[in-house]
């Protein structure tokens, strides 16, 4: 059934609306990614000193054994962190969507925690727990006398890499195998499978899109990410080695803005391989609703077994905010596993200011999510259901956002925006709504994937049916295709609004006063000094309870919605 | 439309002069300084200057520059306020600095060997900080370690891989450490201690705070840092020590008035606060601890506070010499780039199989072993360039862009690079040979 409806149908050739639609998408991608981004990628091109244009610099980069070594690197530890990431979300994503599980909400909410690592505290919570001189490994030296080398090296990275964005495969997984519908299950049930094979033959295969989505945007992002290898000191791979050019003082090394384009590259071609493996297939099934697959009682003797491992990965993958909680109510915590007294004086060092931090966060990061899943979700229509030229373009304009280093980012809003006045002659790059667009632009990949593995999953035919009932192409959209992608919608706005709630990089470069500062700049300004590192881990946390709220409430809807939707039918 | 706007811009403009005019205002200042130190800073600036209020933006003193740079057309801002001497030696030679001689006199010209303020009156010295050792006393008491007194001390076979420091490509004040080590001990001989000490090294960070950071939470034993992140951690309560060695070098902290600056008069108030006596005396509290500029202060200094105008350690500096520091920066700065912090691998495993040795020797001394691990220790110093070689036009240009390079900069890097992995590999095996002898 899945397979049988492929039918190639005739997509509407592009109508006006559509062009309109691409033309404004493209123009904002234009105005917000690629002019401030190009106007800084563009030294790559060019000769330091004389600023002419020469392609010298890329056969530099792969004539120097640091960049090809550090190129390696990377892919392998992207490449090792998404096996790992499945690792931890299969049982996840499988266990809440298709049991009888207490707290699935909880759980998915919790699973998806991981995403928010506020910058700098998470890497000292982190170091805390797991470094050389951890609580773990001076735990096991105590007690065996040998340490892990966690966070050492490559493995180190792939470690926390796959701690860190394995929600990515989680939420979109989810997604998926809620919107599977449950007939398939049953007609394979009928037609004799069960148990595993019938989760290898049917389900996960019917979830692919979302598998896929998430898979990629760990592969990718894990190999355009700078914070991680360089918080473990890991510096001879792709996305440091970027950084640690772009941000040094004095005259630009070109070789920086080499790497940039590199990692642009590589994404973009990470995400084409991800599209070619999804071609010829339709994942798209026409009934919708019911809730979903149908989900199974467990044994007790499962169920033993499920909360543990349940329980195992959380504990394994929370770890880290465990630690920032520890840090947060610590006094001195240094070389021994727990801190030495606990205070709660650097919650009341930050409550003052926080009240105005978490109000520009809830501000920016929800404005940038709902920029993203706008634009996320026209890009992705664009590219699926239409043939209008350049709607691929589109999608891969969008991605390479995530290859281009925040600061990157920063430094071309300021390029491009700062000469640009208002009447009274503030500079357009001082308005906070610029942090909101750089924020939207940063996060719009994220979005982007979650709304077109939504979209990859309804079936075209519900979408004929209603234009063959006399709906016009607008109202099916509004009346069939965006209700049916609705948990898709939400899972790219909470994906974006998370991450955006705790993006530092391009933030830096455009705060302008104290007042517009979202919460991240806060944790910066106190991460500088060792009196700071409490009240710092106390931001936090606030920061890290503040989004997890916001996810808890929106998987709260998509509950209900599908609970609703059940009912209906 | 356009002449509307100029009219308006005209107008606020106007409307901001008039306020100004009177005094007061907002007084923008970008800084890379934690909030311990900009607090009360800002405090008694704002109590002792009433009308002004100050803007504290923090930024990484790399993106500061960055960013001062990009908003030079339309600049915002008064005031940048940081440690490393070099990154307003970029902004002066940008020209985004403006010239300005404070009220406060009598302050001395030199601090250590380091000239106080920028010679042409573009940036001023506010504080001293001192370059030392520090350490987390849990960590050497677990590892059983004594606590090292002297810069040799790290190059011994048992600090190694417990030290941490910054790599002066990120780190204006490492920078300036590395470079009085080479023009105190030479070119040569300097390298050959850089990298003996590099071998040990645990991890190499990539900014300032980072080493700090690292010793504090016991991740690391030993730290090359400036004094007052000792200072600070150890008025937080870490189990933190920390020693000057004999020889040390003590840096200024740097403020500068920013080119076009719209608040000028707010931005002389605050420099003239910052030198003044009750500014200077602000530095004294616990939490930011950084050596006052003014020498009548030591007098109310608490116990045991250092006094770069009177000790000795600081005195004996051999004297600094700017000139021939700023002509080979960035060349200083790849070299330790490329032959230490992305060959830590391979330096650390040449330097362990020597440390292995050493040992081996130590128990019964052997003629051939010991030649043999001498050449080793030999091919670790080699360099790939000469001092001659380092401060000539043919090489400076090609990082900065200059019209005599001989070469580009990524192709001397890759020289670099290639030069360092063959000699370490090199040295491992001789010293490794050495070991089979002695056995």
């Amino acid at each position: 059934m899945a397979y049988a409806l492929s039918s190639p149908s005739q997509r509407v050739s592009s109508r006006p609306g559509q062009t309109a639609a691409v033309l404004v998408i493209a123009l904002f991608l234009g105005v917000f990614l690629i002019v401030p981004a190009g106007t800084v990628i563009y030294t790559a091109f060019t000769d330091k000193g004389t600023g002419t244009f020469t392609f010298v610099n890329f056969f530099d980069f792969f004539g120097t054994d640091l960049f090809v070594r550090s190129f390696w690197n990377s892919v392998y530890v992207s490449g090792m962190s998404v096996v790992w990431a499945t690792v931890l979300a299969l049982p996840l994503a499988v266990l809440t969507t298709r049991f009888e599980f207490r707290g699935a909400i909880v759980i998915q909410t919790l699973g998806f925690v991981p995403l928010i690592m506020p910058p700098f505290v998470g890497a000292v919570a982190m170091q805390l727990l797991f470094g050389r001189n951890g609580t773990v490994n001076l735990l096991l030296n105590d007690r065996f006398g040998f340490k892990l080398p966690f966070m050492d090296g490559l493995n180190g990275v792939i470690f926390v890499q796959s701690l860190h964005y394995f929600p990515f495969i989680l939420i979109n997984l989810s997604t998926s195998l809620r919107n599977i519908d449950r007939s398939m299950e049953e007609a394979a049930q009928n037609l004799g499978a069960s148990g595993f094979r019938l989760f290898r033959r049917i389900v996960f295969p019917l979830a692919m899109p979302g598998y896929l989505a998430g898979a990629s945007l760990v592969f990718v992002k894990v190999f355009d990410d700078l914070a991680t290898p360089l918080l473990l000191n890991v510096k001879d791979m792709l996305a440091p080695q970027a950084y640690l050019r772009v941000t040094s003082v004095g005259l630009t090394d070109p070789m920086g803005y080499v790497i940039s384009v590199i990692l642009i590259a590589v994404s973009i071609f990470a995400m084409w391989v991800s599209a070619i493996a999804m071609r010829g297939k339709d994942y798209s099934t026409v009934q919708r609703g019911g809730g979903g697959l149908s989900r199974r009682q467990l044994g007790t003797g499962e169920s033993v077994v499920a909360y543990g491992v349940v329980m195992l990965i959380l504990l394994l993958v929370l770890s880290p905010h465990i630690g920032l909680l520890l840090l947060s109510f610590a006094t001195v915590w240094s070389f021994s596993p727990l801190p030495d007294a606990f205070t709660v004086a650097h919650y009341g060092r930050v409550f003052g200011e926080s009240s105005l931090y978490i109000k520009n966060t809830l501000i920016y990061a929800s404005l940038a999510g709902l920029i993203d899943v706008a634009v996320g979700g026209a890009i992705a229509y664009l590219v699926l259901r239409t043939r209008i030229v350049g709607r691929r373009w589109l999608d891969w304009a969008a991605t390479s956002a995530l290859a281009i280093p925040g600061v990157v980012l920063g430094i071309g809003y300021l390029r491009t925006f700062y000469g640009v006045t208002l009447p009274d002659g503030t500079p357009l790059a001082a308005l906070w709504v610029m942090v909101v667009l750089a924020l939207a632009i940063r996060r719009l990949p994220y979005a982007l994937r979650a709304c077109y593995a939504a979209l990859q999953q309804i079936s075209e035919s519900l979408e004929e049916a209603a234009e063959n009932l006399g709906a016009t192409k607008f109202h099916t959209v509004r009346r069939i295709v965006l209700p049916l992608m609705m948990g898709g919608l939400l899972a790219g706005f909470v994906t974006s609004f998370s991450t955006a709630a705790v993006e530092l990089s391009a933030t830096l470069m455009l705060i302008q006063s104290n007042s517009d500062a979202p919460i991240a700049y806060g944790l910066y300004v106190f991460m500088q000094s060792p009196a700071g590192r409490g009240p710092g881990a106390a931001l936090g946390v606030i920061a890290v309870v503040m989004v997890a709220l916001c996810t808890l409430l929106s998987h709260y809807v998509i509950e209900r919605r599908q609970k609703a939707n059940g009912m209906a039918k | 439309m356009l002449k509307t706007i100029a009219a308006a811009v005209l107008v606020s403009a106007a409307g901001l002069m008039n306020a100004y005019a009177q005094g007061g205002g907002k007084v923008t200042v970008v800084t890379s300084f934690s909030k311990d130190v900009t607090d009360p800073l800002k405090a008694g600036f704002e109590a002792s200057n009433p009308g002004f209020t100050m803007d504290v933006q923090n930024k990484s003193t790399s993106s500061g520059v960055k960013y001062l740079d990009e908003i030079k057309a339309n600049n915002q801002v008064d005031l940048f306020w940081a440690s490393a001497p070099d990154a307003f030696d970029s902004l002066k030679g940008k020209n985004l600095l403006a010239k300005f001689t404070p009220a406060v006199t009598g302050l001395p010209d030199k601090v250590g060997s380091y000239n106080v303020n920028d010679p042409d009156g573009f940036y001023f010295g506010f504080a001293a900080s001192g370059y030392g050792i520090m350490w987390n006393e849990r960590y050497l008491e677990a590892n059983g370690l004594a606590k090292p007194a002297e810069w040799s001390d790290l190059t011994k076979p048992e600090y190694f891989d417990h030290i941490a420091i910054a790599a002066p490509s990120r780190s204006g004040t490492t920078h300036l450490t590395i470079e009085t080590i080479l023009q105190g001990e030479g070119w040569d001989k300097g390298w050959g201690t850089l990298k003996a000490m590099g071998g040990n090294l645990q991890q190499v960070t990539e900014r300032s705070f980072g080493v700090p950071d690292a010793v504090n939470s016991g991740q690391t034993g030993i730290g090359v840092v400036i004094d007052f992140f000792a200072f600070s951690a150890q008025a937080s309560g870490f189990p933190i020590g920390f020693a000057y060695p004999s020889v040390t070098t003590v840096v200024p902290a740097n403020v500068a008035i920013i080119a076009n600056a719209p608040n000028r008069e707010g931005a002389e108030a605050f420099i003239n606060y910052l030198l003044s006596e009750p500014g200077q005396t602000v530095l004294l509290e616990p939490s930011i601890r950084r050596l006052p500029i003014n020498p009548a202060l030591y007098a109310m200094a608490p116990e045991g506070f250092p006094n770069p105008f009177k000790d000795a350690r600081f005195q004996s500096m051999i004297s600094f010499d700017a000139d021939v520091s700023k002509k080979r920066t960035d060349v200083v700065d790849t070299l330790y780039d490329q032959l230490v912090t992305f060959q830590l691998d391979n330096l650390k495993a040449a330097t362990r199989a020597i440390h292995d040795t050493e040992v081996a020797l130590a128990s019964g001394e052997n003629a051939q072993a010991r030649t043999l691990l001498d050449e080793a220790r030999a091919m670790i110093a080699a360099m790939p360039i000469s001092a001659e070689q380092a401060a000539s036009a043919g090489i400076g240009d090609a990082f900065t862009g200059g019209d005599q390079k001989t070469a580009r900069q990524a192709e001397l890097e890759q020289q670099w690079a290639a030069f360092a992995t063959e000699k370490y590999a090199a040295a491992k095996a001789k010293a490794e040979e050495a070991l089979a002898l002695t056995q």
